[in-house]
């Protein structure tokens, strides 16, 4: 067995987990990951890969069906109390008591969690999310950003060492975008762990330290952020030609150069980190041939390629 | 335990009970008032003492039964149901609470309300008809026994339920039959022969005639079978919500 004392294991380290639902849909297949302490980790993935079935088993409401989950050194399933304790999970859906008031709902939360009450702070969890002056209303009457704040309220409430954000900004305005990204960062700040699936790349692009792609209910990468964008993102050069032409010449092919379908347009990939781009070679070389240039231009790619690409290379 | 959780939920269920207090306390009273002027006054002055007590007041106890049982039936099923419906239950099952604390908090607060319904119906029949409780141990232990029972049939039924028509119907086509016809407003000695055996598999008659037999000291059968198959009801309801609990039927996927 693998058991930590809780202040050095990980936030979260599943070994091998699978889920098989009901209807025989395979949701997860051996899945391995760890989530580091204090981190900001982003799970990607397409519509249906497994992001929310995964969260869904850490958190309690989901039913593995092989592997195992520790939270912190804790087993989700026989020491569920501990474990649960400490997350706090903003889910998808928009799921709210819509009788109660916001300042009764999240008490509840709390209570919920097994922790006292205490209105400070809920009072600071509130006014952080701009939900103070709200927090007298029932929850019908506020829209949809609101009721997003309210949850993200909620699963704070009780203090928790891991939050879970399941789609967080999925149809949201920039205003909460922003305030929420603000409270994420204050949180990281404050030592809490993080893990969120999104469909923004972007967003893991700014916000995260590491990231995971699942696909088909398997992790296939997980990268810090920043070695993935060196490692994968690559850059290349976009050199227009005045006039097509039909076939690239050998030793031309043999510095990297491609050679454009339409024909008028050559590429060049290379590393921007590294000492020598080879660039200066290139353009002597184009010269000497005289190929005559009409623009040249640089290309970076995002996350976002990065991402379809992977998944391409899978299918 | 986790009792923070269960002071969150039992609380929150009483407080969504208070704001809908018209629907939840008046308007059982004043159906219950009407049965009473309809069987205990109108057609009750018709008809001579059953047992030795005045139909009026014979029929209290069933009157009060039949509401305990209503009562405990759609509060539980209703508590659970609302939840799964709207989603909210991601956060409970998410919770660091036990199956135990669950059912605790989610039955304890229906047995509450449908406890003080049916003080209440006691207190409003007291003003028609005079009623002495020869047993009030008793008729406490009848009381909460069946609606902590009838609560866990009703929280099963609201895991079960997967839309407001089958929330409906067990209560609907099974148990209020089952109560009008478990001894409610007679004596199952008044039946013919017959159907006083057929009225033994009714497991409504053996509550009704407990709780009757607390306040008069007559029973159709036995206090001792009464007690006692009230309990068997309740181990069986507690079984289902084991397995319930045990293979995450229809609450965790």
């Amino acid at each position: 067995m693998n058991i930590q004392t809780s202040t050095t294991a990980p936030a979260v380290s599943i070994t091998s987990l699978d889920k098989t639902y009901d209807t025989g849909f395979q949701a997860l297949r051996g899945v391995d990951l760890t989530i580091r302490r204090g981190e900001i980790f982003a799970l990607l993935g397409p519509n249906g890969a497994g992001k929310t079935t995964l969260i869904g088993t850490i958190c309690g409401l989901v039913r593995p069906t092989g592997g195992q989950i520790l939270v912190g050194g804790y087993d989700v399933l026989t020491e569920f109390r501990k474990t649960r304790a400490m997350i706090g999970l903003v889910p998808q859906e928009l799921t709210t008591d819509r009788f109660e008031t916001v300042w009764a709902t999240v008490s509840f939360t709390r209570g919920l969690f097994g922790k006292p009450r205490n209105d400070k702070v809920i009072e600071k969890i509130l006014r952080d999310l701009s939900l103070w002056d709200k927090r007298n209303e029932k929850l019908i009457a506020l829209s949809g950003g609101m009721k997003r704040r309210v949850l993200i309220a909620k699963a704070l409430s009780h203090e928790p060492s891991i939050l879970f954000l399941d789609e967080p900004t999925a149809g949201v305005d920039v205003e909460l975008r922003r305030d929420m990204w603000n409270v994420v960062r204050e949180l990281r700040e404050g030592g809490v762990t993080i893990i969120l699936t999104t469909h923004y790349i972007e967003e893991a692009e700014e916000m995260a330290d590491r990231i995971g792609v699942i696909s088909n209910g398997q992790i296939i990468l997980v990268e810090e952020k920043a070695e993935l964008m060196r490692k994968l993102g690559r850059k290349y050069l976009a050199i227009q030609l005045q006039e097509p032409i039909a076939e690239l010449p050998g030793d031309l092919a043999a510095m990297g150069l491609t050679l454009a379908e339409t024909g008028d347009e050559l590429r060049y990939s290379y590393d921007s980190q590294s000492d020598r781009t080879g660039i200066a070679n290139l353009m002597a070389a184009l010269n000497a041939r005289g190929v005559r240039i009409k623009d040249l231009s640089t290309h970076q790619s995002s996350l976002e390629d990065i991402f379809i690409g992977l998944l391409r290379d899978r299918t | 335990m986790n009792f923070y959780a269960i002071k969150a939920i039992y609380t929150f269920e009483m407080a969504r009970w208070w704001r809908t207090v018209t629907q939840s306390i008046i308007s059982p009273v004043v159906s219950t008032s009407l049965y009473f002027v309809v069987f205990g006054a109108a057609i009750g002055s018709r008809i001579e003492s059953v047992e030795g007590v005045s139909y009026a007041a014979f029929i209290v106890p069933g009157l009060i039964m039949l509401s305990l049982l209503q009562q405990s039936l759609s509060n539980a099923s209703f508590a659970i149901y609302f939840p799964k419906f709207a989603g909210t239950v991601y956060e409970i099952l998410s919770a660091p609470i036990s199956h135990v604390e669950t059912v605790i908090s989610f039955v304890g607060a229906a047995a509450t309300k449908s406890i003080i319904l049916a003080l209440i119906i006691l207190v409003t029949a007291n003003l028609f008809v005079e009623i002495h409780i020869q047993h009030p141990v008793w008729m406490v232990v009848f009381l909460v026994l069946t609606a902590v029972t009838f609560s866990l049939i009703g929280f099963i039924i609201g895991i079960w339920a997967d839309g407001f028509e089958k929330l409906q119907l067990i209560p609907l086509l099974i148990v209020t039959p089952l109560a009008f016809l478990g001894g409610t407003f007679y004596s199952i000695s008044m039946l013919p022969e017959t159907w006083q055996t057929v009225a033994l598999f009714n497991p409504v008659v053996y509550l009704v005639s407990g709780f009757r037999w607390s306040f008069y000291g007559v029973a159709d059968v036995d206090i001792a079978i009464s007690l006692g198959m009230t309990l068997v009801f309740m181990a069986v309801a507690l079984a289902i919500i084991t397995w319930i609990f045990k293979t995450g039927y229809k609450l965790r996927s």
